[in-house]
C-alpha cells in the first residue's frame, strides 16, 4: 500500500511538472501550428511514457493524419490534464494488452476505412490473429504472448517496406527472437529457444541478410505472420513447396512420402532440418558427416546401393563440369575464342541442378537421365577447350615458320641492298 | 621472264615514262633518316586494313541482333577468320601508333615548316580520320565495352554548345545508342571514312612527291656550309627496298601479336545492364578522356564537360594550324613550337599512363 502511495505521489509530481511545461510552451505556438497537448507533455515524461514529436512523426499513422486521440481518445487541444485526459473527453488511457488487437482491428479490419489509405492492404489481420497461437493464448488470459505492438512497435510504427521497420523481412527473425530466444521468458511454454540461433546459420538467413534477397524465407514465411502457428507434421512439405515446387512434386510421388507419413515423420525436415537449413550438398547422400540416408537405411540394402550409385554419378558430373571449366579457362587465358562452349557449360550446370532436384523422386533411373545429359554436354565442352589449346599450338608453330620466312626475307633484302650500294 | 613481260607492257603502256621521275627522285641521307619510314609503315598498315576489312565484310553482318554473332562466327568457324580479325584489330592500333610517331617525328624534324604547311594539314586531318576509324570500328563487334565506350564518346560530342545535341543524334541515329547507331557506324567505317582517307592519302603523297623529303634545319645548315657532306640515296630502289624491310618488320610484328594475343571478342552488348565499373576508352583516346575527368564539374560559370570538350576541339584546331604560326624563314624556326611539341608529347604519354593506371 505504501509503495502504491509513493508511486501515485511521483506520478502526480510528474504530472504537475508536465502541466507547467505545457502551459509555458502553449503560447509559443505560431499561427497554423496544430495543438497537441499529449505530445507536448509526453515529450517530457520519463521512460515508457515518453513520446516525442520527432518519434511520433516517424509513425505511419501520424503521417496518414492520425493523432494520439485516434487510439487513446481524450482532447489533445486542451492543456489541462484533468480535462484532456478525462473520461468525459473519451480518454481511455494506456490500452490494456488484452485490448490491443481489438483497438488496432477497429480500423485495420474495416475494409471501407482502410481502402481510403491503401486499397491493396489486407484487413484480415485480426481474424488471422484469433487463429494464431498468440491469439488463442491471449484469449485464455495469457498476456505474455505477442500482441500487435510487440512486433510492429508503437508510436514509431513504420510500414513493413521500410528497412527500419521491425517487421521488414530482414528484421522479422530478430523481432520474433526477442521473445522466442529468451529462455527465461519462454520457460513456461516448454518450446525450444534455439530457432533464431539455428536460423542465423541457415542458407535462408544467408540469402536474406547477406545477399539481401527479400524473397528468401524468414519466420513468417513458413509460420504465417498474424496467424502464426507451427505447420503440422504432415503439412511441412506444403510449406516448403511454396518455393521448392519441383522438389515437392517429386517428393509427393515418391515412396518416401508415404513412408514418412506412416511413421509421422515431418517430410522435408527429416533430411534438411527446419530452422538451421544448410546449403544441401552431395555429401548428404554419403555415409560420412552430413550424410542423411543412413540415418534410416541399412548398409548394403537396395536403397543404399541406389544412394551410392546416385552419389557417384553426381560426383562424376560435377567433376566433368569442373574439368571443362578449367580447360575453357585455360583456353580463354591463351586468347582463344571459346564463348560458345562457355555458354554450353550453363547447360551442363542446369543438368546438375536438375539431377539434384530429381533426387527428391528417389528414382535412380530418372536422376541418371539428367546426369548423363549433363556429362554429355560437359564432355563436349571439355573437348572444345582441349581443341582450342591444340589450335593455339598450331598457331604458334605457324607463327614460328612465318617469322623465320620474314627473317630470311629481311636478310635477303639487306644483302641485296648492300650489294646494290657497293 | 620478268624483263620480257616488262618490255611487253612498256611497249603498250610506256611504263618507262611513268617510272622515270621515280628513278631520278632522291631521298636525303642523314643520322635521322629512319624517321622517314614511319609514314610508309602507316600507309602499309592502312593497306592491310583495307584488305583484311574486305575479307571481314564477306562474313560480317551489321545489326544489333547479328553483329556479335557474326564476329563470333568469324573467330570460331571461318578458316583463318581469327587471324584476319586479329590482324585487322592489331593493325588498326599499330596504324594509329605509327601515325602519332610519324606526326611527332615530322614536328621534331621541323618538316612542317614552309613550304610543307599543307602536307602537315593533310597529315593531321588524316590522323583525325584514322582515330575516327578506330572509334567507329570499335563498336562494330557490338560487345559491352564497345557499346558503353560509344555511349560515353557520343555523349561527349553532345556537350558541344548549339551543334552538340543534333550532332549526337546524327551520330547515334536517335537519342540512344541502338542498332541504328551500329548500322550508321558501319556505314562511316566502310564507306565514308575509307573514301575520305584514300583521297587525302593521295593528296598527302602528291605533296610529299612534289616537295621531296624535308631535311632537319641543323643538317640543312651543315650541308649548306659543307656541300661535300651532303648524302642522298635513290628513292627507287634503295629507299623503297629499305621501306620494304620496315614493312616486313611490321607484318612480322602483326603476325606475332595476332597469334600470341588474338583480339578478344568480349560479351555481347546489353543496353539494359549498367555500364561496367571503370570503363575506359581505347588507349588513343585515353589522354583526352583523362583530361575531361580531371576538369571540375563547374569552372566559374561554365560546365566542366562543355569546357573540356571545347578545349580539346580548340587544341585540335590549333594543332592543325601549327605550321602557320612558324617563321616564314625556313632556317629560323620558333623555339616555342618545339617546346609545345615536347609538352604535347609528354602530356599525351603522361595522361595516357595516368588514365591507364587510374581506377
Amino acid at each position: 500500500m505504501a509503495s502504491l502511495r509513493i508511486k501515485r505521489r511521483s506520478c502526480l509530481s510528474v504530472r504537475s511538472a508536465g502541466l507547467a511545461a505545457c502551459l509555458l510552451l502553449a503560447p509559443c505556438l505560431g499561427p497554423g501550428q496544430t495543438v497537441n497537448s499529449c505530445l507536448d507533455c509526453h515529450s517530457a515524461q520519463p521512460g515508457d511514457l515518453e513520446v516525442t514529436p520527432e518519434k511520433f512523426s516517424q509513425d505511419i499513422h501520424s503521417q496518414k493524419g492520425l493523432t494520439c486521440t485516434s487510439c487513446h481518445g481524450g482532447d489533445a487541444s486542451n492543456y489541462d490534464p484533468d480535462q484532456s485526459m478525462s473520461r468525459k473527453a473519451g480518454w481511455t488511457g494506456k490500452i490494456d494488452r488484452k485490448q490491443v488487437p481489438q483497438v488496432c482491428g477497429s480500423c485495420h479490419s474495416n475494409p471501407a476505412y482502410m481502402r481510403s489509405f491503401n486499397p491493396s492492404l489486407r484487413t484480415d489481420q485480426l481474424d488471422q490473429y484469433h487463429t494464431s497461437m498468440h491469439g488463442k493464448r491471449l484469449a485464455t488470459g495469457d498476456t505474455k504472448v505477442a500482441v500487435c505492438t510487440d512486433c510492429h512497435s508503437v508510436h514509431d510504427l513504420r510500414p513493413p517496406s521500410d528497412p527500419r521497420s521491425t517487421v521488414n523481412p530482414v528484421n522479422v527473425a530478430k523481432t520474433c527472437s526477442c521473445c522466442h530466444s529468451d529462455a527465461a521468458y519462454m520457460k513456461q511454454y516448454g518450446i525450444p529457444t534455439d530457432q533464431f540461433a539455428n536460423y542465423s546459420t541457415s542458407v535462408h538467413h544467408d540469402a536474406m541478410v547477406v545477399r539481401g534477397d527479400l524473397s528468401a524465407p524468414t519466420c513468417s514465411t513458413c509460420h504465417g505472420n498474424h496467424g502464426a502457428l507451427p505447420p503440422g507434421v504432415d503439412k511441412v512439405q506444403n510449406v516448403c513447396a511454396n518455393c521448392h515446387a519441383f522438389q515437392a512434386q517429386m517428393y509427393e510421388k515418391s515412396t518416401h512420402s508415404k513412408a514418412f507419413q506412416d511413421r509421422s515423420l515431418p517430410g522435408c525436415i527429416v533430411c534438411h532440418s527446419n530452422h538451421g537449413i544448410h546449403m544441401p550438398s552431395d555429401a548428404m547422400l554419403g555415409t560420412g558427416p552430413g550424410g542423411v540416408c543412413m540415418q534410416c537405411h541399412a548398409p548394403g540394402d537396395h536403397c543404399d546401393r541406389a544412394r551410392a550409385s546416385i552419389q557417384t554419378n553426381l560426383t562424376q558430373l560435377d567433376s566433368a563440369i569442373k574439368d571443362a571449366d578449367n580447360a575453357l579457362r585455360l583456353a580463354e587465358s591463351a586468347g582463344m575464342e571459346v564463348s560458345e562452349a562457355r555458354l554450353g557449360q550453363d547447360q551442363a550446370r542446369d543438368s546438375l541442378t536438375k539431377a539434384r532436384v530429381t533426387i527428391h523422386s528417389f528414382q535412380t533411373a530418372l536422376v541418371n537421365e539428367d546426369i548423363q545429359a549433363g556429362i554429355k554436354v560437359a564432355s563436349a565442352n571439355l573437348k572444345a577447350g582441349k581443341d582450342a589449346m591444340v589450335e593455339r599450338n598450331h598457331r604458334r608453330v605457324g607463327l614460328g615458320i612465318c617469322l623465320i620466312a620474314i627473317a630470311m626475307m629481311l636478310l635477303g633484302l639487306w644483302l641485296y641492298i648492300r650489294q646494290l650500294e657497293s | 621472264m620478268f624483263t620480257a613481260l616488262y618490255r611487253w607492257l612498256d611497249e603498250r603502256l610506256q611504263l618507262d615514262g611513268l617510272i622515270a621521275p621515280f628513278s631520278h627522285k632522291t631521298v636525303p641521307t642523314h643520322r635521322l633518316s629512319y624517321w622517314y619510314f614511319f609514314g610508309g609503315i602507316t600507309l602499309f598498315l592502312f593497306i592491310i586494313q583495307v584488305l583484311t576489312g574486305i575479307l571481314l565484310l564477306l562474313y560480317y553482318r551489321p545489326g544489333a541482333n547479328e553483329a556479335f554473332e557474326s564476329v563470333q562466327y568469324i573467330m570460331t568457324r571461318v578458316q583463318f577468320g581469327w587471324l584476319i580479325r586479329s590482324i585487322h584489330a592489331w593493325a588498326a592500333n599499330l596504324m594509329i601508333f605509327t601515325a602519332f610517331v610519324h606526326m611527332f617525328s615530322v614536328l621534331f624534324l621541323k618538316a612542317h615548316r614552309k613550304p610543307r604547311e599543307l602536307t602537315w594539314v593533310s597529315g593531321v586531318i588524316l590522323l583525325y580520320l584514322v582515330m575516327g576509324f578506330g572509334f567507329s570500328g570499335y563498336l562494330l563487334p557490338w560487345n559491352t565495352l564497345a557499346f558503353f565506350a560509344t555511349k560515353v564518346g557520343t555523349e561527349m560530342a553532345g556537350q558541344v554548345p548549339i551543334i552538340g545535341k543534333p550532332m549526337m543524334i546524327f551520330l547515334r541515329g536517335g537519342e540512344e545508342v541502338t542498332g541504328a547507331t551500329l548500322t550508321r557506324f558501319f556505314g562511316f567505317h566502310v564507306a565514308v571514312l575509307p573514301g575520305l582517307v584514300t583521297v587525302l592519302i593521295a593528296i598527302h603523297l602528291f605533296f610529299v612527291q612534289r616537295q621531296g623529303m624535308s631535311v632537319p634545319p641543323r643538317t640543312e645548315a651543315e650541308w649548306t656550309a659543307h656541300p661535300e657532306q651532303m648524302r642522298e640515296m635513290k628513292f627507287f630502289p634503295n629507299f623503297i627496298l629499305r621501306e620494304l624491310m620496315a614493312w616486313y618488320v611490321a607484318i612480322g610484328t602483326l603476325a606475332a601479336l595476332a597469334a600470341m594475343f588474338p583480339w578478344n571478342l568480349g560479351v555481347k552488348a546489353d543496353p539494359f545492364v549498367s555500364a561496367p565499373a571503370g570503363i575506359k576508352p581505347e588507349w588513343y583516346f585515353l589522354f583526352m578522356f583523362q583530361t575531361l575527368k580531371l576538369i571540375p564539374s563547374k569552372v566559374w560559370f561554365i560546365d566542366g564537360e562543355v569546357l573540356g570538350v571545347l578545349g580539346c576541339s580548340l587544341a585540335g584546331l590549333l594543332w592543325l594550324l601549327l605550321p602557320f604560326f612558324e617563321s616564314d624563314q625556313p632556317s629560323r624556326t620558333k623555339a616555342w613550337i618545339t617546346g609545345l611539341a615536347v609538352f604535347a608529347l609528354v602530356y599525351v604519354i603522361g595522361m595516357s599512363v595516368y588514365g591507364f593506371l587510374a581506377n
